[in-house]
């Protein structure tokens, strides 16, 4: 099993953070790489068990199901139904935790999934940066850190 | 009835990797190596400090014992839990949780200090204070300057073998008089230092509002193109010939002329740069030596301020007059704060103004006055300048002392001193450098000035941070007057 984790430091505090990331279709709205985004079925984007099916800027297509959501933790975990990426069992969680010093927020975000071997290097490394990184720097370019 | 459950949850971000944070934090028993408030430590029956189940037994500074059990221990969460076993404070039913994780952006250490516990009923925030700042912030900061104090002597080590070149670095300089705009990013170096010189690596760059003065012309005190500042913080990279009170990887902190401090790295004269002891970090000192300076040889030398005297201090929630309040109240001293922006009476009360008046139905004389039963202030410490120096003069005790330190508001302009004869008033006018300008000043100062804030008789707060490279924004808040406690500028260094 591979594991991706990926951390940053947003300055903003965790509240207002999570007011952007709760949203389970709001992807478009903060991450770069993501073109559009829609809820299957009519359902609620925070009602658990949802399906959010987007399209990255590179045209690739998913679809993820919502498994978790705690507006207690600043939490949210979910899992990919269908992707381009060759990933398997592929689960993630995307966690704030607010920093008392400065109120700002420690964000993580993390993965883990099943591969072909050869392939788990290139995939930790383009999911922990051009998915995680890359979502956690527009973030902080909005919020500042 | 059964006490309620106290929660209390800290957390900050170390600038430097887990493993570093984690090998100092992870030792059961060498807090007293680097904690302010434990003076001992020991492992009760010669168990080792990472065995679960261990008791450390520490002797607290203020002479309480407090026992511990290591309750779990993971390597892998980089994480422990802990139990107070039996203690002089009335914590009880007290678990405890020290977690750390990676912030990979930037190779950074997440740090979380968790509690719940039991206390007497009334105690509960008291309690919960000396627990979150005590121990918690205190554990934190004290944490944070070891590790890295460490890197920076590894880096110090590193950059030995060049030092003798010049130093590359950068600066914030006005190329003109004039608003917040005028400032440029430029590349700047520091040359070994000369004969009684040190070069400092920068981290924490003072702002103050005569940087803005300078900026503006309004002082003439810089020739555009020129670097403004008079105060930072950092460490030693090397020191010059005949220079004997500092070394190489020592922190210090300065807080005199010449002006241009606003450079991450600068060589200059050795004289008025003093060490800062473990208790005061970077961004502390440099948003904290003028003003604590300042507050204390007004306090202590200009006017001696003794219990039960009345002291008014104008802007009592501004830099120095903050920290005036503070201290004049811990003297002893009746503290009267006068402001006219409502949103400050607040903090000045924190700041330990016993009293604060406003502009409102009755003047500032009769408000003074009236709160000293006709008696007046025994000391006024007074920046404001034209705007209040009559109304000061007026609301004085007899024999009471005016001290006008500064003149935000325009120059004071020609007085007789023939009327000062109805009071036998005393008037001064402090010059910062005369009671500065040399090392022994300086360090019986800075003495007296690092206790008080150890001590948390006076408190620093750096409430505004930006980027070296941000002197414009900065500035720009400066002048909003909506700023309170210090604003620093901190430079980055690339490891």
């Amino acid at each position: 099993m591979a594991t991706v984790y990926t951390s940053s430091i947003i300055d903003a505090p965790a509240p207002r953070v999570w007011e952007a990331l709760r949203d389970f279709n709001a992807l478009p709205a903060w991450h770069p790489i993501v073109e559009d985004s829609r809820i299957e079925g009519h359902a609620a984007s925070d009602q658990v068990g949802c399906i959010r099916a987007f399209r990255l800027s590179d045209g690739g297509f998913i679809r993820e199901r919502l498994l978790a959501l705690s507006d207690y933790d600043y939490c949210c975990v979910y899992a990919i139904l269908e992707s381009p990426m060759g990933v398997e069992d592929y689960i993630a969680t995307l966690k704030l935790t607010p920093i008392t010093d400065g109120d700002r927020t420690f964000a993580e975000w993390s993965a883990e999934f099943e591969c072909d071997p050869n392939r788990e290097a290139e995939l930790v490394e383009q999911i922990g940066q051009a998915v995680f990184q890359a979502g956690f720097d527009a973030l902080k370019q909005r919020f500042g850190g | 009835m059964a006490a309620e459950v106290v929660t209390v949850s800290r957390s900050t971000v170390i600038d430097a990797p887990l493993d570093a944070v984690w090998g100092v934090v992870r030792d059961f028993n060498d807090h007293d190596q680097w904690h302010p408030v434990v003076r001992t430590s020991y492992i009760e029956n010669f168990l080792k400090a990472d065995q679960v189940g261990a008791v450390r037994n520490f002797l607290l500074t203020g002479g309480e014992r407090v026992r511990e059990k290591l309750l779990t221990l993971s390597d892998r969460e980089h994480s422990f839990r802990y139990t107070i076993v039996d203690a002089d404070v009335p914590l009880q039913n007290y678990v405890a949780q020290v977690s750390l994780k990676p912030v990979t952006d930037g190779d950074r250490t997440f740090w979380s200090w968790s509690s719940k516990f039991q206390t007497p009923p009334g105690l509960e925030q008291e309690m919960a204070k000396l627990v979150a700042e005590g121990v918690y912030e205190a554990g934190f900061d004290a944490v944070r300057q070891r590790v890295q104090r460490t890197r920076q002597a590894t880096q110090s080590t590193a950059v030995h073998d060049d030092s003798i070149t010049a130093q590359p670095g950068s600066s914030m300089l006005i190329t003109r008089f004039g608003g917040p705009e005028v400032f440029r990013s430029d590349k700047y170096s520091a040359p070994a230092p000369g004969p009684g010189q040190v070069r400092i690596r920068q981290h924490a760059v003072g702002v103050n509002f005569i940087d803005v003065y300078c900026r503006t012309g309004y002082f003439r005190a810089l020739n555009p193109p020129a670097v403004p500042g008079l105060e930072a913080a950092g460490e030693i990279i090397d020191v010059g010939e005949g220079v004997t009170h500092l070394e190489s990887g020592q922190r210090v902190g300065y807080a005199c002329l010449p002006f241009g401090a606003y450079v991450s790295v600068r060589t200059m004269d050795a004289a008025l740069v003093i060490p800062l002891p473990d208790g005061i970090d970077n961004i502390t000192a440099a948003g904290g030596l003028l003003k604590g300076i300042t507050a204390d040889f007004l306090l202590h030398q200009v006017s001696p301020v003794s219990a039960g005297e009345t002291v008014l201090v104008y802007a009592p929630a501004g830099g120095v007059g903050s920290l005036l309040c503070q201290w004049s109240n811990h003297l002893g001293a009746t503290v009267i704060g006068a402001t006219s922006n409502p949103e400050k009476i607040q903090p000045a009360r924190e700041a330990g103004a016993h009293h604060v008046i406003t502009p409102g139905k009755s003047s500032l004389v009769e408000q003074v006055l009236e709160l000293t039963d006709g008696h007046g202030a025994d000391v006024i410490f007074d920046a404001v300048g034209r705007d209040s120096f009559a109304q000061s003069v007026a609301a004085l005790a007899e024999r009471g002392h005016l001290v006008s330190y500064g003149q935000a508001s325009g120059d004071i302009g020609v007085w007789d001193i023939g009327s000062l004869a109805s009071k036998s008033a005393t008037i001064s006018r402090p010059n910062y450098a005369h009671y500065t300008d040399t090392r022994e000043k300086v360090s019986t100062i800075a003495e007296r000035l690092f206790k008080a804030i150890e001590r948390r008789i006076v408190r620093i707060n750096v409430n505004h941070r930006f980027a070296l490279e941000q002197a414009e924004e900065a500035h720009r808040l400066l002048q909003t007057g909506q700023t309170t406690g210090s604003t620093v500028l901190v430079c980055d260094h690339p490891v």
